[in-house]
């Protein structure tokens, strides 16, 4: 299921092309054809999620707009997204799935406007294909079949991203396939370790381990306030003051006391009203409300959206610090093509880079194994690794205030630095640190149960508890066994949490604890196991770590509650985001067509940048669909690649690739050279025309549609013009992640 | 493999098994190819097409051919082929060569000996599927070798390391044509024209592939040959030649025949598909 036809798309039984920035409408059919055909798993459905659930009764959906929204701040109250409550302050519910106000009701009275037809004409799909994909993906919606999904960002870089990945996860829900051996909603991360960056909160608002950071507001004054908001009254989650206490012991150490909050005041406060991502720094910059940066390993000038604008951004900065293997475009914006150097007061630092091989630590893979990777070379010249300039970094900024008692420089002065006192950091001190131990044995921690909130217990990021226990750092396990044939490796590196490799693999077992079926068996209860001089009566047992209670059984209160980070304890088809709590297909913010699905084209709740140098384009003047791309061939920016000239032979320049009917109309011959424009720039590329790119029926028009990769810059072997000129500064309604993957543009021939 | 001149004791012969239906086009065997034998980039300009090699060049001893199919439901398919020498059994290429610097090694591969090549060409203009080339500068042919210095030292070829999905295996030749039928069985329902190229072709080639189509879809020649000059060189000149005249005119017969005189230069535009249109590639691997 690609735009493009790829060289993925080449090896699939079936491949089903679809416009950019229809996923909803895609997923959302999908939906409606399990529901239509009874093909959903209905025990999953009725006991694991929350379809049997009723929903408040000023819950609506209207014409695009579910209720409580306010078109003045673009914002849903979401008063109403919630479940009816009984008189027992427990929420109603209605186990035979017949009440109009269920969950699965809403649900399926929602999609059901997602008939094949509407689908297929937003998505241009033929409706013969989809049927095709339909029947067979729905038909793992059986106990004894499993399928997955798999994404990446031709899914999230919309501005209906997090919609999209919602929209997997509700179709996953009604088929069984989430906690199950070959289920689950998998993203394939655009780099190796993105989902190490995600879990060590390397987010704005995130601290380690998926908690917020306090905004700087009254409630979040101090730790008990913070303690108070953030946690949930039911669910695992009841333990975060265990875990956020000990990440504070783990930033500020013996500072941090019981008498000072655990050192709660330290830490950084957000302004609540402002946005600190990616798109929204980028505007500040421009604004001249930044005065410096940091670019570790990121070529901004390439990969941000809009780079027309970003490298005019990067301009107005007082000083720039490149961490980078080669100087990048991001290093050297200010000699661009058509930068005036002289008029650019910008002081740049580029500092050498050691890369993945030149330096030992761990990367996290999107299946949440942490895997350590040793050192094979050193790197050469006066390359460092990212740790060590930021150790360095650390010690010379503290040097500096050393003398200073002044509050403000004590959130510096109290940080924990325990990664050794001389030049070379000491990275394994930083995973047992990350792990937890115990601060009055210095004894390293098991579990994260072990974590305490009284002070008692150091750790890091509480989601990899255990992975540094006594006995060694597991990021170093490397036994291939895979003794249950599922594929759960258990003894190679360390899955958080707790060494899981399938998440709420209690699903994948009926409420009495039996596998629902022998082939997607992964943990079931045995009435036999445990030890009875523990009082264990039974324990759950299998081929994979128990992603519950190992002593609760099927019987006991919450013992077919699978999915225990949610306090109800089932999954959520049902659940919020900015948009409301069912994904609704809204058009890209520049699109061909009006949304056919409603008289709301964008994501109501899109932010949208009022600035210079972010025009929005309309159909007339830019009529073709564009998205933009990786190859196989280069990583990201280009940075490690088109430096490299066995790789820069391979892809050695910026093309565009177009179908055969769109060349014809422009009169564009195959390796000619043609300009791409949008409402923000230009970009020159040469044309690849290929039959595996058609125009699509889009609501009755046809409509052409073209891609091309954007790992190309002026720097290096491989140079090409970037495409990222083309795409807008708009993003996603609840992560502003930009949308680089659905736009409009033109293109003609250059002669 | 009748023409392997072995000379050790029980040397298995061995081969490269390349599966089509397992090859995304990565072209990282491009890539190891040349770390592993130093061979330096050779940009091209971009040609429309993500096959950016055209052709085999003296500092290109692999590339993967990418050839657009259009199917008769009006579908498309993208066939990957990983291409270089095939190291044939009737290979033209040893039959020509006058200094004995091209042989079929104990394993059963074609080895092109650097240190005995004088840049005659004749291998050049003579290699059933055109993919020798002559060294101008260094005035050498060049070829892929079969990384026998790896495969000596008990390792697996470099192309067949670094294969990701398992397209590109070595081993045995026998063991490589068991997993070649094995495959081809399961394909067969879904690709009726598939087939195993390589078992009986030019005496059996040191490179099988398991295609799932006609192999000119793949760019290959569906029935390929040793150029009948070179029969008439192999057969009838040199063994008359060796009995009846002098050195002098066997080579200048030689010259005459297997093309000396045109100094190896190989009509390249002949081999060059068109890269144009929706044919990427278009490139095949068959003498011109």
């Amino acid at each position: 299921m690609d735009p493009r036809f790829t060289r993925t798309s080449s090896q699939a039984d079936l491949y089903a092309p679809l416009r950019p920035g229809t996923d909803i409408a895609f997923i959302g059919g999908l939906i409606n054809y399990a529901l239509e055909n009874n093909l959903y798993f209905r025990d999953y459905v009725v006991n694991y999620t929350n379809a049997a659930f009723l929903v408040d009764e000023g819950y609506s959906f209207h014409d695009g707009l579910f209720d409580g929204y306010d078109p003045q701040t673009k914002k849903y109250d979401g008063k109403s997204w919630k479940y009816a409550m009984g008189l027992d302050e427990k929420p109603l519910k209605d186990p035979t799935l017949t009440h109009p106000r269920t969950v699965f009701r809403l649900l399926k009275k929602h999609y059901s406007r997602y008939t094949v037809e509407k689908v297929c004409a937003i998505t241009g799909t033929s409706k013969e294909v989809y049927l095709e994909v339909a029947k067979a993906y729905c038909a793992t919606g059986r106990p004894d079949k499993s399928g997955t999904i798999m994404y990446a960002m031709g899914a999230t870089q919309h501005t209906v991203g997090s919609q999209n990945v919602r929209s997997y996860a509700i179709l996953q829900l009604l088929l069984g396939n989430i906690g199950v051996p070959g289920g689950g909603v998998n993203a394939l991360r655009g780099e190796s370790n993105v989902q190490g960056s995600t879990d060590m909160g390397l987010l704005f608002d995130q601290a380690p381990g998926y908690m917020a950071l306090p905004p700087a507001a009254p409630e979040y004054a101090n730790l008990k306030g913070y303690l108070d908001k953030e946690t949930p009254k039911a669910g695992f989650w009841t333990n975060k003051p265990k875990f956020f206490v000990s990440f504070l012991k783990a930033m500020y150490g013996e500072a941090a006391t019981p008498g000072n909050q655990f050192g709660y005041a330290y830490l950084p406060k957000r302004d609540p009203k402002k946005n600190y991502s990616y798109i929204s720094l980028f505007e500040d910059m421009y604004d001249g409300q930044i005065r410096g940066a940091f670019f570790f390993g990121q070529n901004s000038a390439i990969s941000g959206p809009n780079s027309n604008k970003e490298n005019s951004a990067l301009d107005k900065l007082e000083w720039v610090v490149i961490s980078d293997l080669w100087e990048t475009e991001t290093a050297a914006f200010w000699k661009r093509p058509g930068a005036k150097p002289a008029e650019i007061a910008t002081e740049v630092f580029l500092l050498p880079a050691a890369a993945s091989f030149e330096k030992e630590g761990s990367i996290t893979n999107s299946g949440r194994w942490i895997q350590w990777r040793w050192k094979a070379v050193n790197p050469p010249g006066e390359a460092r690794s990212d740790l060590w300039i930021l150790h360095n970094l650390h010690r010379r900024i503290r040097a500096r205030y050393a003398a200073s008692h002044a509050t403000k420089d004590q959130p510096l002065l109290n940080l924990s630095w325990q990664y050794g006192l001389g030049e070379e950091p000491d990275i394994e001190a930083i995973a047992r640190e990350i792990s937890g131990y115990d601060t009055r044995t210095g004894q390293q921690l098991t579990t994260f149960l072990n974590l305490a909130d009284d002070g008692t217990t150091v750790g890091g990021n509480w989601i990899l508890g255990g992975m540094y226990p006594p006995e060694g750092n597991k990021a170093k396990s490397r036994n291939t066994a895979d003794k249950g044939g599922i594929g759960s490796y258990l003894g190679w590196a360390f899955a958080w949490p707790a060494n899981r490799r399938i998440l709420y693999n209690r699903s994948s077992a009926d409420l009495h604890g039996k596998p629902w079926s022998n082939d997607k068996k992964v943990i079931w209860w045995d009435p036999v196991a445990g030890d009875p001089l523990k009082n264990e009566h039974g324990k759950w047992v299998g081929l994979d770590v128990p992603d519950f209670k190992p002593t609760v059984s099927p019987s006991d209160a919450g013992g077919s509650n699978p999915f225990i980070m949610r306090p109800e304890g089932v999954a959520g088809l049902f659940s919020k985001l900015n948009e409301g709590p069912f994904p609704e297909h809204y058009e890209p913010f520049e699109s061909p067509t009006a949304n056919s699905l409603s008289t709301v084209n964008l994501n109501p709740v899109v932010k949208i940048f009022k600035s210079p140098m972010n025009e929005r384009g309309d159909a007339e003047k830019f009529p073709i669909v564009v998205t933009t791309f990786r190859l196989s061939e280069h990583m990201q920016g280009g940075g490690m690649t088109r430096n490299l000239p066995w790789l820069a032979e391979l892809m050695p320049e910026l093309f565009v690739e177009i179908s055969p009917t769109l060349a014809k109309a422009r009169g564009i011959i195959p390796g000619q050279d043609v300009v791409v424009a949008s409402a923000r720039g230009e970009v020159k590329a040469k044309a690849l025309v290929t039959n595996r790119w058609k125009p699509l029926m889009i609501n009755g028009k046809e409509v052409e549609q073209i891609g091309l990769p954007w790992h190309f810059g002026f720097m290096g072997i491989a140079t090409g013009d970037v495409a990222n000129k083309l795409t807008p500064h708009v993003g996603d309604g609840n992560t502003l992640i930009p949308e680089y993957k659905a736009f409009l543009c033109n293109i003609r021939g250059v002669k | 493999m009748a023409a392997v001149k072995s000379t050790a004791v029980a040397t298995k012969p061995k081969a490269i098994y390349v599966d089509t239906s397992k090859c995304t086009g990565c072209r990282g065997c491009e890539v190891a190819c040349k770390q592993w034998n130093s061979l330096p980039a050779d940009p091209q300009p971009f040609a429309g097409s993500y096959q950016t090699k055209r052709d085999f060049a003296p500092n290109t001893y692999t590339f993967v051919r990418m050839n657009e199919v259009a199917t008769s439901d009006g579908e498309v398919r993208w066939l990957f082929r990983k291409s270089q020498c095939m190291h044939c059994t009737d290979a033209a290429c040893v039959e020509v060569c006058p200094k004995n610097a091209i042989h079929h090694t104990d394993y059963g591969t074609v080895y092109r000996d650097a240190d005995k090549c004088i840049g005659c060409g004749y291998c050049v203009n003579n290699c059933t599927f055109g993919i020798t080339k002559l060294d101008e500068v260094a005035h050498k042919a060049t070829k892929c070798n079969f990384c026998l210095d790896r495969v000596e030292a008990g390792l697996e070829p470099a192309c067949a390391k670094t294969c990701s999905t398992g397209a590109i295996q070595f081993g045995d030749r026998e063991q490589m044509l068991k997993l070649a039928h094995q495959r081809l069985a399961a394909l067969k329902p879904g690709f009726p024209e598939a087939r195993i190229y390589g078992e009986q072709e030019l005496g059996g080639t040191g490179f099988i592939y398991l295609l799932t189509d006609r192999p000119e879809k793949f760019g290959l020649p569906e029935n390929p040959v040793v150029p009948w000059t070179v029969k008439i060189w192999q057969h009838v000149v040199r063994p008359a030649g060796e009995v009846m005249l002098g050195g002098t005119v066997l080579a200048l017969l030689a010259a005459a025949l297997l093309g000396a005189g045109k100094t190896g230069k190989v009509d390249k535009a002949a081999r060059t598909g068109s890269g144009t249109g929706s044919n990427e590639g278009g490139a095949t691997d068959a003498k011109s």
